[in-house]
């Protein structure tokens, strides 16, 4: 199987006088599982329908396996594409269904035959096979849309929010069997959704979206742990990230100040070189923990209401200057709705964006 | 509809505004249904008992008589070979008319449907305003075009003149369903590497077989009840049932035969009733598919 990279140099998309992309560069290496993440009129499914060539670029470059496929028809690129809607054909069996293209194609049928087998295999579709797709349950027929694209063997495989019709239970397992699927055939796959959790579990690298701009672009460690800015802060990560308003002091040791409160920045690796000005700072809600009172650099907190969410709680709290945040305890915790806590906040857990740019310091 | 909403529960008895609906019902239903029973029994007395003047009354000795008659040998016109001509001809005028009509309409409204730019809707608006224009503000102009063309009139006529004036209705009907499919399903065949007309005929057309039915009915009633066009564009040797109709119940000498007539009137009326009858269920699932998804 041929695996191609994707080099998109200066794109530009826009419809009348709307700009939905400008000047748009990413580069994806062969083999890799990229995904496109952000909320709903990002750009991503935009940009996955140039690489397609479903929609017309106003400028810029597409390269699919170093060959300039800008304005070549979609067929010609060496992709295949997997649907939100499935966009299987209604009056066409599973095998027809699979085998659609390769007619089209004019593959000789031996091979025809061998291709959907093997995909039919792969995805658990053989006893499917003589079925329509109204006789299909959703996750059956996002399969058979998977199962569509693989018999093309393409160098890259896009997918278009592809279990944003599932239910959850099901979701979870065709994301497992997606990224069984990318281990074992090591195929290039762009995928777009607006679900972080895929995001991170899929990826190898995430690039994450807003207004047409890719805001940052990582590992889903790197995203998860240092967000470039706010955000990508607030939008990956579930439970959100919290963001606490103040100003970084440089008098007696370098320190984040939210009113009363003072969180010690020892540790805290800077980009730029610390000034005094309002910054928010950010943390996950699981870097907070409790510890005792007499800790110096204890922030006390009281707390507000407890959730349970089976393997651990969160629990949710107020800074003495009002500001809300959440952490993550254990199941057994035993806070209690007006308890007050010493907790610590560990600086090497912190992000910390400029007040006014929302850029991480 | 009110009524079910009105009663809560199982309705017990029957309700005076119950009662007002079936009577309506029955009254209606009899006044269509009258004419009808009048024209059938007519068609099966001879014209001796008719001349008794019991309308309703149902005929003495019942004959096909008057139907062999319409059908072989009646006079329309010169000839006198029955309505069969007349029939034949129409069949002749709508297979054609309707095969085409529907291909190049759905064709079009396909064409149509992938053509998604603002005030889009404002011209189909237009062209469903065009289809109501009434023919005969067309004929005129539209005999100098084919006499102009060396048409004439001609079977070759007729059948391009219904396939033109069916297109708007046909057009628009298949734009709208082929509208309400989901793009993604385009996007999909043209991965696939289909191209325009291989994703019409493979994978379009095959998902509108409500659309066809309702196409079918609408072009087969339309054409076959058409008078004027026939008349005017058919020719002399290929004028269709309604003309040859009208000819045998205008054109009697001496006695009219009423009989006759009203046999006759029923055989042309026969297909489109065949058609209604047979298609009715699939006619309103497809205007109804039509009108929730579009």
């Amino acid at each position: 199987m041929q695996r191609s990279n994707v080099d998109i140099t200066n794109l530009q998309i826009g419809f009348g006088g709307l700009k939905v992309l400008e000047n748009l560069n990413l580069h994806v290496d062969a083999s890799e599982f990229l995904v496109l993440l952000g909320p709903s009129g990002c750009g991503k499914s935009t940009l996955l329908n140039a690489i397609a060539g479903l929609i017309d670029v106003k400028g810029g470059e597409i390269r699919i396996g170093d060959r300039d496929v800008t304005w070549a028809e979609p067929k010609d690129r060496g992709i295949a594409m997997v649907f939100q809607s499935y966009a299987l054909y209604p009056r066409m069996s599973v095998r027809k269904n699979l085998s659609f293209g390769l007619k089209v194609a004019r593959t000789p049928q031996d091979e025809i035959d061998s291709r959907v087998g093997e995909a039919a295999k792969m995805l658990r579709l053989t006893e499917l096979l003589d079925r329509r797709p109204s006789e299909l349950s959703g996750g059956q027929r996002q399969r058979v849309a998977i199962g569509r694209a693989l018999v093309r063997h393409a160098g890259v495989y896009l997918f278009d929010e592809p279990l944003s019709n599932l239910d959850a239970q099901l979701r979870a397992e065709l994301r497992v069997e997606i990224k069984r699927l990318h281990a074992r055939l090591g195929a290039t796959m762009i995928y777009v959704t607006h679900d972080q959790i895929e995001a991170l579990t899929l990826a190898d690298r995430i690039a994450v979206m807003q207004g047409g701009v890719i805001q940052q672009l990582d590992t889903p460690k790197k995203i998860y742990r240092e967000p470039a800015n706010r955000f990508v802060a607030s939008f990956v990560g579930s439970p959100a990230m919290n963001f606490i308003r103040g100003r970084i002091a440089r008098d007696g040791g370098l320190a984040f100040i939210a009113g009363d409160a003072r969180f010690d920045l020892n540790g805290y690796a800077f980009r730029t070189p610390p000034s005094d000005a309002p910054a928010v700072l950010g943390i996950r809600p699981e870097h907070i923990e409790v510890i005792g009172s007499d800790h110096p650099s204890a922030v006390p907190a009281r707390v507000e209401m407890v959730e349970p969410m089976g393997a651990d709680a969160l629990i949710w709290c107020r800074l003495a200057d009002g500001t809300a945040f959440s952490f993550r305890s254990d199941a057994d915790a035993q806070a209690r709705a007006g308890d007050t806590l010493a907790l610590r906040f560990p600086a090497e857990a912190f992000s910390l964006f400029d007040d006014q740019s929302g850029q991480r310091l | 509809m009110s009524a079910t909403a009105l009663s809560s529960g199982r309705p017990r008895r029957i309700s005076p505004a119950r009662w007002g609906l079936y009577a309506f019902i029955l009254i209606t239903a009899l006044y269509f249904l009258l004419p009808l029973y009048v024209m059938i029994v007519t068609s099966l007395k001879p014209m001796a008992e008719i001349r008794q003047g019991n309308l309703l009354a149902l005929p003495a000795s019942p004959s096909l008589a008057a139907w062999v008659k319409a059908w072989t040998s009646a006079c329309t016109g010169l000839t006198c070979e029955g309505i069969r001509i007349g029939f034949f001809n129409s069949l002749r005028i709508l297979v054609p008319s309707v095969v085409i009509s529907i291909l190049v309409g759905s064709l079009t409204g396909y064409a149509l449907s992938l053509w998604r730019v603002r005030g889009a809707n404002i011209l189909f608006g237009a062209m469903m305003v065009v289809a109501f224009i009434p023919y005969q503000v067309f004929i005129y102009p539209l005999v100098r075009v084919f006499s102009f063309t060396g048409l004439g009139q001609s079977l070759a006529t007729i059948v391009t003149i219904h396939t033109i004036f069916g297109l708007p209705t046909m057009t628009l009907l298949f734009r709208n369903y082929f509208t309400s499919l989901p793009v993604e399903l385009f996007k999909a065949a043209r991965i696939d590497g289909a191209g325009f007309y291989q994703i019409y005929a493979r994978i379009m057309m095959p998902m509108a077989t409500p659309m066809i039915v309702v196409a079918v009915i609408l072009q087969t009633t339309g054409i076959w009840n058409d008078f004027i066009l026939g008349l005017v564009f058919a020719g002399r040797d290929n004028l269709p049932m309604t003309v040859q109709l009208n000819n045998i119940v205008n054109s009697t000498q001496g006695e009219r035969a009423y009989n006759v007539d009203m046999a006759a009137t029923l055989l042309t009326a026969l297909l489109p009733l065949v058609v209604y009858f047979g298609s009715g269920r699939w006619f309103v699932r497809g205007i109804a598919a039509g009108a929730v998804k579009g």
